[in-house]
């Protein structure tokens, strides 16, 4: 990897994403076993069970160990301290860090401050490159990642799972559909960045038209509090829901992900059928991370950007 | 009068300093505030807000005495003047022309528009601003500003 840092989708290149997937599938399916005696500190200002204990588990996988900051309450971070200062002191703690964050731009700006690599876990409505590198591994595992035709659906406008994807799917020979109410489309930003990269891009607010074209559909949840009042929200979400009837214009090889935790998006009577693959799509979290923590752990010290 | 005022402004003369003219008519005081003159170091300074123009219909003029600009301070203009045209003048006389160019990114210039950026949220960083065909674009969240870019400064 060229990078020390892994801050946002859009620094990674296809090449970046082939070394990280393949050595994904190598750790996976037991063809190496990477080693560290490293340490990694879990910096997490906002609660995400699930994504913390994925990183905890991958570096406990590669025999490392995890230093964790604990809840934003009990720490010295309520008492007004800046990130800047949080980060400068954990990062001579570890070898490397996480940072999950609730503003925009904090792991950018946390990487200005340390010495050792930091991971983006998700800053805001920003990025979140690590589960993108899991949902292109399962996509590639799925449906394979050229001649693609994706289908994107739900809260694009705050979903920085969705902001990271998008970019990171430019890499590939892949047709992007974008589905999504009117105001929860995506932010300008993205926008431009899928323009500048010559992205073939659509956006509707009707997943039927396209629905029948899509090798791939990604769910992500629309969330209450994006809507002023209950039943603006319970209409909206109710169009973006997928039960067993909608995928019935599906293709029969549609490959459904979800960047988990659902709430009624999904209904649960698509889990049992064959496009859903959201909860492979989780457990591809730990190989996926162990593959980048050994990457980053590696570089780490070379300083070779 | 329209004529005169526009000629008057013109033709009054400072001894030394920096003459920025051709900025969109009402932005001025963003033009000072790119400079970081709030009256507090002493410069003299005049203005003319919207003065009549040919090619702007409404301009503002600039008048710094004792001081002048360096390229930097001009490109950072040129994001919110870019018909702007810099004048330094040493004793009464115009010395130096300089055309304003934009620059690839600027810095503590622009606050961010986005309340959850990390930018605005009182860390030890200056905001940092890359420079699109058309507007800005904050470094750390991403946020495009391209309507009304002079409203951010400060
Ligand atoms: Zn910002």
């Amino acid at each position: 990897m060229r990078h020390d840092h892994l801050i946002s989708a859009k620094q990674l290149s296809r090449d970046d994403i082939e070394t990280v997937l393949d050595r994904a599938a190598a750790i996976d399916g037991g063809e190496v076993t990477p080693e560290t005696d490293g340490v990694l500190g879990l910096l997490f200002f906002e609660p995400s069970t699930r994504t913390k204990m994925s990183f905890d588990a991958a570096m406990k996988r590669l025999g490392g160990n995890t230093v964790d900051m604990g809840s934003v309450e009990s720490s010295s971070v309520k008492k007004g301290e800046t990130l800047a200062d949080t980060v400068r002191v954990v990062s001579g703690y570890a070898d490397a860090l996480v940072l999950r964050h609730p503003s925009e731009g904090a792991a950018k700006l946390a990487s200005e401050f340390v010495d050792v690599p930091l991971i983006n876990a998700g800053d805001g409505a920003g990025q979140h490159p690590t589960q993108t590198l899991l949902d292109l591994y399962t996509m590639r595992e799925n449906a394979g990642l050229d001649d693609l035709t994706v289908g994107i659906m739900g809260d694009l406008k705050y979903g920085r799972t969705v902001h990271s994807l998008a970019s990171a799917l430019t890499n590939f020979d892949a047709r992007q559909h974008f589905v999504s109410p009117e105001s929860l489309r995506l932010p300008r930003s993205v926008r431009y960045d899928l323009h500048e990269a010559g992205a073939q891009v659509r956006e509707h607010t009707d997943l039927d038209a396209i629905l029948p074209e899509l090798d791939v559909l990604y769910v992500t949840r629309i969330q209450r509090e994006r809507f002023p009042d209950e039943n603006e929200y319970r209409q909206v979400a109710g169009e973006y829901r997928i039960d067993a009837e909608t995928l019935e214009a599906a293709r029969e090889d549609l490959v459904v992900m979800h960047p988990l935790p659902r709430v009624d998006e999904i209904a649960p009577e698509v889990d049992a059928t064959t496009h859903a693959k959201y909860f492979e799509q989780a457990h591809n979290g730990v190989p996926v991370r162990m593959a980048l923590l050994d990457l980053l752990l590696k570089s780490g010290g070379e300083g070779d950007e | 009068m329209s004529e005169d005022a526009d000629r008057e402004l013109r033709v009054s003369k400072i001894r030394d300093g920096t003459v920025i003219d051709h900025v969109p008519g009402g932005n001025a005081l963003k033009v000072l505030s790119i400079l970081g003159i709030d009256g507090s170091g002493g410069e003299t300074v005049s203005i003319g807000m919207n003065v009549p123009s040919g090619e702007l219909g409404k301009k503002d003029i600039v008048k710094v005495e004792g001081r002048e600009l360096s390229q930097d301070e001009v490109d950072v203009i040129s994001l919110i003047a870019p018909m702007a045209t810099i004048n330094i003048v040493r004793d009464f006389e115009v010395e130096e022309k300089h055309r304003v160019d934009r620059p690839d990114r600027v810095t503590g210039v622009f606050t961010c528009p986005n309340a959850n950026c990390i930018s605005t949220a009182g860390e030890p960083v200056e905001s940092v601003f890359d420079v699109l065909d058309e507007g800005v674009r904050c470094a750390y969240c991403d946020t495009i500003v391209r309507e009304d870019i002079a409203a951010h400064v400060g």
